[in-house]
């Protein structure tokens, strides 16, 4: 494990270490409810919320790098404590939000560490920070970072932008060349994993005497943030109408068409009888193979397991995307027509 | 098919795995590997686990199969259903199919069978006979067609070297005893990796998605500087190559893509990758749970085996993967093609009664185009 100082703990309050900090400078709980001193501390950590609630990334005070021991100590406290008003709040959909602005906080100063061309031993901690954190091997060679491809596809499978796909990417020798924000935007979610994991496993402590107003605004806050979802159209997306003229048309749709229609509309509640005689036109149709591949697909005969729709990157590789403005960038065909409240 | 003619194949397959062991090797790690098979006119039977040599021939002799497949992933518990079988790890494969090269001479060799009336014509929209439009296609591919695969399998072979560092000593190519090509990529980085990063590295390797601003183009100030040289690696450089076609060339074409604009650049992108993107299967690719057709086993869809191409550039399919015996079979024909197997040239039969030998007989019966007399 790292051997940390209050400099880089301040940068990533989240790595082991913070909080022994703490119980290092014997500081119980329960002083930060009533200590006038300790006062700053609990704005500063409900500030750190808030603006992470907002979708904001909370401004820390040692943007520079330069600041003093209390100021550092501050950041980690701070951040820590927000942690134990999370818990306090019992909002979930509070933790999410906190840890991924929190990653991206400390994604700026990874990225401004691995920048730091005269400073070996800055890139070489943030290098160590994400082999330790994702086991992703970092090497530094002029301007660029590399990793291996394998690692950047695992790592970057979930991006939806089109520049983050491999064909966009400078690949050389069964690596990948990225600059230092894109090496660090590549571990953002992961990191905001990280964080949400640490957060969750965090014991609640009891209620802290003096923090109850501050906690039950966290509530509110939570509950509000909540969101719904409505159908607003019934209609299909592009490429299960594409599929389904195919059909009726009597010409052959693949297999892996079939295979998206099937899971699109068992998961929209269809019965196996109910879709199976779409099926009829194809050229290569049998009744009984069509029965036994839709029972398989949702799960009533063979494994058990529920087979479900594939998103839309995997069916622009398929070619059955047909995608219309009105997919609105959704990335299952599922998604298509569902509006946030 | 009828059941005098899957007789007639169960026969010279039996005779072929019986003749030819030596053709017929497990894979390593054998006892990680999925095993399975099919029988004529029946369903897929899999989740077999094989130790030895000895028990996959003791398989192929009991059971006679129309297809053995193998997986290229690495289980726990092999046989065990699919999501007990504690998943460890795949190569990598590929698959690369005269079929999908959009080739001119495609036409020229497709016939296609009626579902309702069996009619077979060369009309591949309709039926000639019973106007139905339920045609099963079949194609008896041309040297052109496997010249056009052979040429798929070196520009993959290249991408996997070149780009993605992997050895050529962990490359393998196998004729995949239809229509194409099967490759094989052992101990590479992406063993482990699983089907949607299979996915995306299939795009990859057929120049799909790419976006302009990758090759030097952007929507806003676009800059001469940023389009690629002919000594860059990867894509950018087969690019420069594919589209300036000689250096004296670069400078000018780059002012005519400047001049064209944004849109149109992501259309000649779009040409580009259909001429020099690597046209494999995505679908096989991606698959980290698939049987994949074991090397030495005969394809069904051909009687031809599926074998290992020691030098893909003299590599002859008609002659090396046919290894069905010679014996003479009097066969009921309808195959207005001619076709050329072991240097001997057989057609075009138009609803005729031929005598033919073995091998020959079990390709047209396989491609459902003759029954036995």
């Amino acid at each position: 494990m790292l051997e940390l100082g209050t400099d880089e703990l301040a940068k990533y309050p989240f790595l082991e270490g913070a909080g022994k900090f703490l119980k290092d400078k014997g500081f119980p709980l329960s002083q930060f409810g009533t200590d006038p001193d300790l006062k700053s501390v609990v704005d500063k950590a409900y500030h750190r919320l808030k603006v992470s609630t907002k979708g904001g990334i909370y401004k820390s005070e040692i943007i520079g790098g330069e600041a003093s021991d209390s100021v550092r100590e501050k950041e980690i406290f701070s951040f820590l404590l927000a942690i134990v008003l999370i818990k306090l709040s019992g909002m979930h959909t509070l933790i999410k939000r906190f840890a991924l602005a929190e990653a991206r906080r400390a994604e700026n100063h990874l990225e401004k560490d691995l920048g730091k061309a005269s400073d070996k031993s800055k890139i070489d901690l943030a290098i160590r920070i994400i082999y330790d954190l994702f086991n992703i091997e970092v090497i530094k060679e002029d301007e660029f970072f590399k990793i291996s491809v394998s690692d950047y596809l695992k790592h970057s499978i979930d991006f939806h932008e089109r520049e983050w796909k491999l064909i966009n990417r400078h690949v050389e020798n069964g690596k990948v060349l990225l600059t230092p924000d894109k090496t660090v935007r590549l571990i953002r979610k992961e990191l905001g994993n990280y964080i949400i994991s640490k957060i969750t496993n965090a014991p609640t402590p009891p209620m802290i005497s003096g923090l109850e107003d501050i906690v039950n605004e966290l509530t509110s806050i939570g509950k509000e943030l909540t969101p719904s979802y409505v159908v607003t159209t019934g209609e299909n997306p592009p490429c299960i109408k594409h599929a389904i003229e195919i059909l009726e048309k009597g010409e052959n749709l693949p297999h892996s068409g079939r295979f998206m229609l099937a899971t699109f509309l068992l998961s929209k509640g269809q019965s196996v009888q109910q879709i199976a005689p779409l099926f009829k036109n194809a050229p290569d149709y049998n009744e009984r193979v069509t029965l036994y591949q839709l029972n398989h697909l949702a799960g009533t005969s063979g494994s058990g397991t529920q087979y479900s729709c594939p998103s839309c990157e995997k069916l622009k590789t398929q070619s059955l995307c047909f995608a219309t403005s009105e997919c609105d960038n959704i990335i299952n065909p599922l998604q298509f027509g569902r509006k946030k409240k | 098919m009828q059941e005098a003619d899957i007789q007639f194949l169960e026969n010279s397959f039996k005779k072929y795995y019986f003749d030819h062991f030596d053709l017929i090797k497990v894979p390593e790690r054998t006892f990680e590997r999925e095993f399975g098979y099919q029988k004529f006119n029946s369903g897929m039977t899999r989740h077999i686990a094989i130790k030895n040599d000895k028990e996959l021939h003791l398989l192929l002799i009991q059971n006679t199969p129309s297809d053995v497949y193998c997986s290229n992933a690495y289980y726990t518990f092999p046989n065990l259903p699919m999501n007990e079988k504690d998943w460890k790890e795949a190569d990598l494969i590929f698959d690369i199919d005269a079929k999908d090269l959009n080739l001119s001479c495609r036409e020229s060799h497709t016939i296609s069978i009626c579902n309702e009336c069996n009619q077979v014509s060369k009309n591949l929209t309709q039926c000639t006979k019973c106007n139905s439009t339920k045609l099963e296609k079949k194609s008896l591919p041309c040297k052109n067609c496997i010249d056009g695969s052979k040429k798929e399998v070196s520009k993959l072979t290249q991408v996997l070297v070149d780009d993605l560092a992997i050895t050529e000593d962990n490359i393998q190519v196998y004729f995949s005893g239809n229509e194409g090509f099967h490759v094989y990529v052992y101990n590479s980085q992406f063993q482990e990796i699983g089907s949607r990063e299979r996915s995306e590295l299939t795009d990859y390797i057929s120049l799909r998605g790419a976006i302009p601003e990758t090759f030097g183009m952007k929507k806003f100030k676009p800059q001469r500087e940023s389009f690629p040289d002919f000594d860059e690696k990867g894509w950018r450089g087969r690019f420069a190559k594919q589209v300036f076609g000689s250096k004296s060339k670069r400078s000018k074409i780059i002012t005519e893509l400047l001049a064209d604009g944004y849109q149109s650049f992501q259309k000649t992108l779009d040409d580009v990758s259909e001429n020099i993107g690597v046209k494999i299967d995505p679908n096989v690719t991606m698959d980290i749970h698939r049987i994949f057709r074991l090397p030495g086993s005969i394809n069904s869809k051909s009687g031809l085996t599926k074998i290992y191409c020691e030098d893909l550039t003299k590599f002859d399919p008609y002659t090396e993967a046919s290894f069905l015996n010679d014996d003479p079979v009097d066969v009921l024909v309808n195959c207005p093609i001619e076709f050329k197997l072991k240097n001997k040239k057989f057609g075009p039969y138009i609803n005729e009664k031929v005598t033919v030998p073995t091998f020959a007989a079990a390709y047209m019966i396989c491609k459902k185009l003759g029954t036995l007399a």
